[in-house]
């Protein structure tokens, strides 16, 4: 079956080294367990079990930026919020990835005021926006299958 | 970029206790981000070893302008804003709003909409309930329930979606009434919810209420009295967990409320278990009410014919002229509500939700403000913490029920 008969004996596969460490990196791809608002909620129901996120290799959420590779930014960022949320941003180790969930992580969503900031890029640099208010879980994973495509055709040398 | 600013023991000196500056006790800082405190939710903990000496919360950290916003926005428009408040309560928002609204420009609700509106009113209440089971769960270490919470809440976000489109904000409450009627698989889809529910309880709490492990984390944790509980201004399920019988639905019915047949939960314990159990009760008399308005749900329209404060339906658009005036002018200036001000409160699932009004006379609100219930309910817990361990603080903050939306607004 697979792989086995087509190595025959040998025991040897070759592959480029960028290629079997990006497919690593989608494979065990780990959120920080950071909510902020109402997308909170449904990235939860995204966990559980109707939806099982953890078939991407996701089903454990660190509550520590240190051991997170993933920012999933649910909800709508305060400007009391935006520091704290790029000091976590900065404590967590390369490589990492944002996916803005939401119309008010992507853009400020329905809030267009003084309190809320328009558009988490602002704050982090994002690699993917899901759009919705708030977006289904179904278009949650959307966004991350999106984001591993994106890290499947990354180099080694954007990230040195 | 605005860095956060570290902040040295002279200004937190009046907040708290000597031995904290002398060092005798340790200053710890619990979020905002953090797994237990629901949110965005800061404590900065005053701790003698890991018994909890003080604690102070910190709020705004998800503040989102709402209240202000909406006085920019016309009475239909300002709506969407509520949605987003109190996540958790999205269809009781809307409620609360458009009772508010209905009250001040005097509008008359038919009652298939007061019917349809108790409904989801409760079927929101379950989801909020199932979430805070879960979640609370989850903070006393029950991972399993949280997964059994999260597909029976699948189920209710079904039914909004049917008669909706949208999963959580729904704005389908308006004032007048509610957008449209209800689509025909909507009694249909009620029913079997309200089937397996009671069943899907009776799971939760043969997990729960007779676990050792759980009586462990929750029996006399983090008690309140009802002279306490009064006093502090607590409402919805804390308070009633103390013993005090107050529920807006049966104290000040709203909606046709009156003509339901429910009981109201009450426990005298006031700690974090009797909590538990008067929310897992609650759920239980959420699926009579439900039950009771779908059986005598009256035909009829859904919106109020009003059409100087209501949008007439889309087919009366082609051919009468008043109509389209009607329509043309209530989506492009709005109506002018009469002067004045009016506070209305419903009971959310975290206690009285009420919403006040102030009217300049023109087509947007002069002042709104929601008397949000987890913000009254979240300034009792340094007297509720004082004296457990950190540990139990986490299932005191989860006992609470609050949500930071509709803390900071």
């Amino acid at each position: 079956m697979g792989i086995e008969q087509k190595l025959g004996n040998m025991g040897v596969v070759t592959a480029r080294l960028e290629d079997v460490v990006n497919w690593s990196r989608t494979n065990a791809m780990w959120p920080m367990l950071f909510g902020l608002a109402c997308c909170a909620i449904e990235m939860m129901s995204a966990q559980s079990a109707n939806h099982d996120m953890s078939r991407f290799g996701m089903e454990l959420m660190r509550p520590s930026p240190r051991q997170s590779d993933l920012m999933i930014v649910a909800g709508r960022v305060s400007r009391k919020m935006a520091p704290v949320l790029r000091r976590l941003y900065d404590q967590m180790p390369d490589p990492k990835w944002v996916v803005a969930m939401g119309d008010c992580a992507s853009c400020g969503g329905v809030f267009n005021n003084y309190a809320v900031v328009q558009g988490v890029d602002e704050v982090v640099p994002v690699d993917v926006y899901v759009a919705g208010c708030p977006p289904r879980p179904e278009a949650l994973i959307h966004g991350i299958v999106t984001l591993h495509e994106k890290v499947r055709k990354e180099k080694f040398k954007d990230w040195a | 970029m605005t860095q956060i600013q570290e902040v040295s023991l002279d200004e937190i000196r009046h907040l708290v206790s000597d031995r904290a500056i002398s060092g005798e006790t340790m200053l710890l800082n619990m979020g905002p981000q953090h797994p237990s405190t629901h949110g965005v939710l800061r404590l900065l903990l005053e701790l003698d070893g890991e018994t909890v000496v003080n604690c102070i919360p910190d709020i705004g950290f998800l503040h989102t302008g709402i209240e202000k916003n909406m006085e920019a926005k016309t009475y239909q428009k300002a709506e969407v804003m509520t949605d987003r408040m109190d996540y958790m309560n999205t269809v009781g928002n809307n409620f609360t709003y458009s009772l508010a609204v209905e009250k001040l420009i005097g509008l008359d609700v038919p009652p298939r909409a007061q019917a349809l509106r108790v409904i989801l009113a409760e079927l929101t209440r379950i989801q909020s309930h199932l979430v805070w089971l879960g979640t609370s769960a989850l903070d006393v270490a029950a991972m399993s329930v949280f997964l059994y919470c999260f597909r029976e809440r699948e189920e209710v976000l079904h039914i909004m979606e049917l008669v909706s489109g949208q999963r959580m904000m729904t704005t389908y409450i308006r004032p007048g009434g509610v957008w449209r009627d209800v689509p025909v698989e909507f009694e249909k889809a009620v029913r079997d919810f309200l089937k397996i529910i009671p069943q899907r309880i009776d799971e939760y709490e043969a997990m729960l209420t007779k676990n050792p492990l759980f009586l462990d984390r929750t029996l006399g944790i983090g008690p309140i009295s009802a002279e306490d509980a009064t006093n502090w201004g607590l409402t919805g399920a804390t308070l009633r967990a103390s013993g005090v019988n107050y529920d807006l639905r049966r104290f000040a019915p709203y909606s046709g409320y009156e003509q339901y047949d429910f009981d109201v939960p009450l426990r005298t314990e006031g700690d974090v278990y009797a909590r538990y159990i008067v929310r897992m009760e609650e759920m239980r008399q959420s699926v009579r009410i439900i039950q009771q308005a779908l059986d005598k749900l009256p035909l009829g329209p859904v919106r109020s014919n009003n059409h100087k404060f209501v949008p007439p339906p889309r087919s009366e658009i082609g051919t009468s002229m008043e109509a389209l005036i009607h329509h043309f002018k209530l989506w492009t200036e709005g109506f002018s509500a009469p002067q004045g001000s009016v506070y209305v409160a419903t009971e959310s699932p975290r206690g009285e939700l009420g919403c006040y009004l102030e009217s300049d006379g023109g087509p947007k609100p002069y002042r709104v403000h929601f008397r949000t219930p987890s913000f009254d309910n979240l300034q009792v817990l340094p007297f509720l913490s004082k004296g457990f361990l950190v540990a139990d603080l986490v299932a005191i903050v989860g006992s609470v029920d609050i949500v930071l939306g509709d803390i900071d607004r």
